[in-house]
């Protein structure tokens, strides 16, 4: 903390989220913001994208058609413009019909929506296709031993694909981590955010971009090493590579 | 092999046939011709126009304003949301242009930073790796905040002083992670050419340098262009961060023509338009990427 | 490459007591044998005996740890020694061929002369040409390795090394990728080679091929050369039951 002090002092490096008390208190909660909105809309995200691959192979021409062109939308546009489009447009409009004053969810509640609508459409095209990676053969002789459908997804079907998804999936939701940081938009108070504050009051614009860009690797480099680890301890010998 | 290859930025690359470099494989005109006049891509872009009209006649209904409709307010905005401000460059065509600038460097960069990480020399090999892993697991936002802030606002070269245009610094900041993606890429593809063609041609007594650029990178083109593809998608998808930094793309004009037209039922309609701007132009994009991959890889 | 002190008296090829090994796992314990310039020599035996690794120490594909190899009175790992010069002299054909996919038949001929020996286009086209008649591939001269059926794709493979005009040619296990057919149409291009006096070690599967040709037979098992002989003598009268009994499982 002292040195912190001195480093001020003789240096001029202003790098007050550690000696004052306020500046650090705010920080460690934006950080905590970017935490934990990454954790829900992962989350959320991986139901949606359960839910998605299900129905797209629903016999029905028009759920299909729905979930396809989900995919396509949410693929195709920005994350940016989404998330305006629901914070700004969708919340005005159904505020609109419903007649709610203030706003349906605050800033933070729609950052979810659409950063979980964006990776959910990741996350059906990568579910579909760890499905599809299983091999017929393997599902024929499990039917023929007598495994009842629901038996078989359980423990054929997602076992394996599960290991064929993994590498996109961790993939795609290391990039959504990085992802949540177009939040700053609409003003939810995650790290960058709260560091612009920061550097707002106390002009250390520097050196909070330094300790932000830092503290951003060392998560996503964390998260890395972690997915790493549980792919290769559920790597099969032999399948897949 | 993985067939989620296509999506994934990984060293997991399709496994491509033995290919001819003949003049069919290539990409010719009359191929994206054919493709543009493809069915689906019609259906879809005929599907959007028409959900266009639709929403048009529905806002009509329900406003009744005479003087303007919605489709007539966005006809008047598109000028400026596409082109920018007059005397300036701005708009949607300036996100197309960082998307190809961004994309250029960074393919640039990231060919020599992927060949970096597979050279025998340890330090080119470490500070390879090391700009690689830090220019992939930084936020795209943290990285245009930093180089805009921190790169100077005006140079002087030759006694005379240039102003630094904001977009040429984002899009500068915008090509590092594709140069740090695309050395992933490379990385993956040098090292998923079978070793027996670095033996052969060892023993015919080609030096490195000859055999990773006569031999060994002309056989990773090919495997390299599909995730290429989709990583200028999503480097377009990305380039509306800037209008957060306050540089004058489609982005901060639709907003300032919100701003000015002050009405609420043109939020969604404004929001749609411009995100359409983007469909039309990735989704044809997205379509070519997957058929070109089928084309040529080998499904286990 | 200095080789004014040797001559065609002295063996071309020359092994003494060679180790190698793979980590912890030693693979040629103990490798001594010498090859004279002309001779044609095929090294035989069960699967991991270490013949590949032994024939790829030779043109320093792999190293070795202890032991001497000296081709033409020169020692090949001495870390002094020019590499690219070493294989300028030794050709090597592959099992899984390795033709550049890329390139046409001709243009795999002749890229190592020009790139290489930085021969001039029309030369090296010229000497192409003839190589690929001899190795009767006329008319594939446009074609691409994936055109061109595994027995062809081999002979390429032959035509491409003997551009560099070899002193010795290693073969390792070039049939083994093969279907019966077309080891034969290999099999025709190395014995034509070997007639016209080529240096050529094999390492093989086809012991119709050893007994017919072979100079020299050397049957390795475990890392060690456990006998060897001249045909007539290695066929019919082997001692070491190790010997006899590869010989009674493959004959």
């Amino acid at each position: 903390m002292d040195w912190f002090l001195w480093l001020h002092a003789e240096h001029g490096i202003k790098l007050t989220i550690f000696y004052d008390h306020w500046d650090r208190g705010r920080f460690i909660k934006g950080i905590w913001t970017t935490i934990h909105l990454s954790f829900v809309t992962i989350v959320l995200s991986i139901v949606i994208g359960i839910i998605g691959a299900w129905f797209q192979k629903s016999r029905f021409i028009w759920i299909r058609t729905i979930v396809q062109g989900y995919i396509q939308f949410f693929r195709n546009t920005p994350p940016l413009i989404q998330l305006y489009f629901f914070y700004f447009a969708m919340d005005t409009f159904l505020s609109g019909i419903f007649n709610i004053h203030g706003g349906i969810l605050g800033s933070y509640g729609w950052a979810v929506v659409s950063l979980s609508f964006f990776a959910g459409a990741f996350n059906v095209e990568i579910f579909r296709a760890g499905v599809e990676a299983v091999p017929e053969s393997t599902v024929e002789s499990a039917i023929s031993l007598g495994y009842s459908r629901r038996q078989i997804y359980q423990y054929v079907t997602l076992p394996l694909a599960f290991r064929v998804c993994l590498p996109a999936l961790n993939n795609n939701l290391i990039n959504l981590i990085k992802t949540t940081t177009v939040a700053y938009a609409i003003a939810v108070p995650e790290t960058l955010y709260v560091a612009n504050q920061i550097w707002s009051d106390e002009y250390n614009v520097l050196e909070m971009m330094n300790v932000v860009w830092v503290i951003y690797i060392i998560i996503v480099g964390f998260l890395v090493w972690l997915m790493h680890r549980w792919e290769r301890s559920t790597r099969i010998p032999g399948f897949g590579q | 092999m993985n067939p989620l290859s296509h999506i994934i930025n990984s060293t997991d690359l399709p496994v491509m046939k033995p290919f001819n470099y003949t003049v069919s494989a290539a990409l010719q005109a009359r191929d994206i011709v054919k493709f543009s006049l493809n069915k689906r891509t019609a259906l879809v872009l005929i599907l959007v126009l028409t959900a266009w009209l639709g929403i048009d006649a529905a806002y009509a209904q329900v406003q009744g304003d005479p003087n303007q409709t919605i489709l007539q307010t966005l006809i008047k905005w598109t000028p400026l949301m596409f082109f920018g401000p007059p005397n300036e460059f701005g708009g949607f065509v300036l996100n197309i242009t960082v998307s190809f600038i961004a994309m250029a460097m960074g393919t640039f960069m990231g060919l020599w930073v992927g060949i970096g990480q597979v050279s025998p020399n340890k330090i080119i090999r470490r500070a390879s790796w090391l700009t690689t892993q830090l220019f992939r697991n930084s936020p795209w936002l943290v990285l245009l905040f930093y180089f805009m802030f921190l790169l100077p606002y005006t140079v002087e070269i030759g006694g005379i002083r240039y102003d630094i245009p904001g977009w040429i610094k984002a899009t500068f900041a915008l090509s590092l992670p594709i140069m740090a993606n695309l050395s992933e890429i490379v990385r993956g593809a040098i090292n998923s050419i079978p070793t027996g063609q670095w033996e052969s041609a060892q023993s015919l007594g080609f030096t490195r340098r000859q055999i990773l650029w006569q031999i060994i990178l002309p056989q990773c083109i090919k495997r390299m262009i599909p995730p290429w593809m989709n990583w200028y998608c999503i480097l377009t998808m990305a380039t509306p961060l800037i209008s957060i930094l306050g540089v004058n793309d489609g982005m901060t004009l639709t907003q300032h023509a919100l701003a000015a037209e002050a009405r609420s039922e043109f939020l969604i309609p404004m929001y749609l338009w411009l995100m359409t701007w983007f469909f039309i132009y990735s989704y044809p994009i997205a379509l070519y990427t997957q058929r070109f991959e089928r084309r040529f890889t080998i499904t286990t | 490459m200095n080789t004014s002190t040797w001559d065609s008296a002295q063996p071309i090829v020359s092994l003494k007591d060679v180790h190698k090994s793979f980590g912890d796992l030693e693979v040629l314990k103990g490798i001594t044998f010498d090859v004279m310039k002309g001779e044609v020599i095929c090294i035989i035996g069960p699967s991991g005996s270490g013949k590949s690794t032994l024939i790829r120490c030779i043109n320093a594909l792999n190293d070795i740890q202890s032991g001497s190899i000296k081709f033409q009175g020169q020692e090949v790992h001495d870390p002094e020694l020019d590499k690219l010069e070493l294989r300028k002299k030794v050709g090597m054909v592959f099992q899984q061929y390795n033709l550049f996919p890329h390139k046409t038949a001709l243009e795999n001929v002749m890229m190592a002369p020009i790139k290489v020996l930085k021969q001039n286009q029309e030369e090296a086209e010229k000497m192409a040409r003839a190589l690929i008649r001899k190795v009767r591939l006329v008319g594939k001269e446009d074609s691409y390795p994936g055109e061109l059926s595994g027995g062809q794709q081999q002979r390429v493979a032959i035509a491409r090394s003997l551009a560099m005009s070899p002193h010795i040619m290693l073969f390792d296990e070039i049939t083994a990728a093969l279907d019966p057919e077309t080891v034969k149409e290999v099999l025709v291009t190395i014995k034509e080679l070997a007639a016209e006096g080529m240096t050529c070690i094999l390492v093989t599967h086809e012991m119709g091929f050893a007994k017919e040709l072979a100079d020299h037979i050397y049957f390795t098992d475990n890392g060690v050369i456990v006998e060897h002989g001249p045909p007539n003598e290695f066929f019919n009268k082997a001692k070491d039951p190790r010997t006899k009994e590869f010989l009674s499982q493959i004959l």
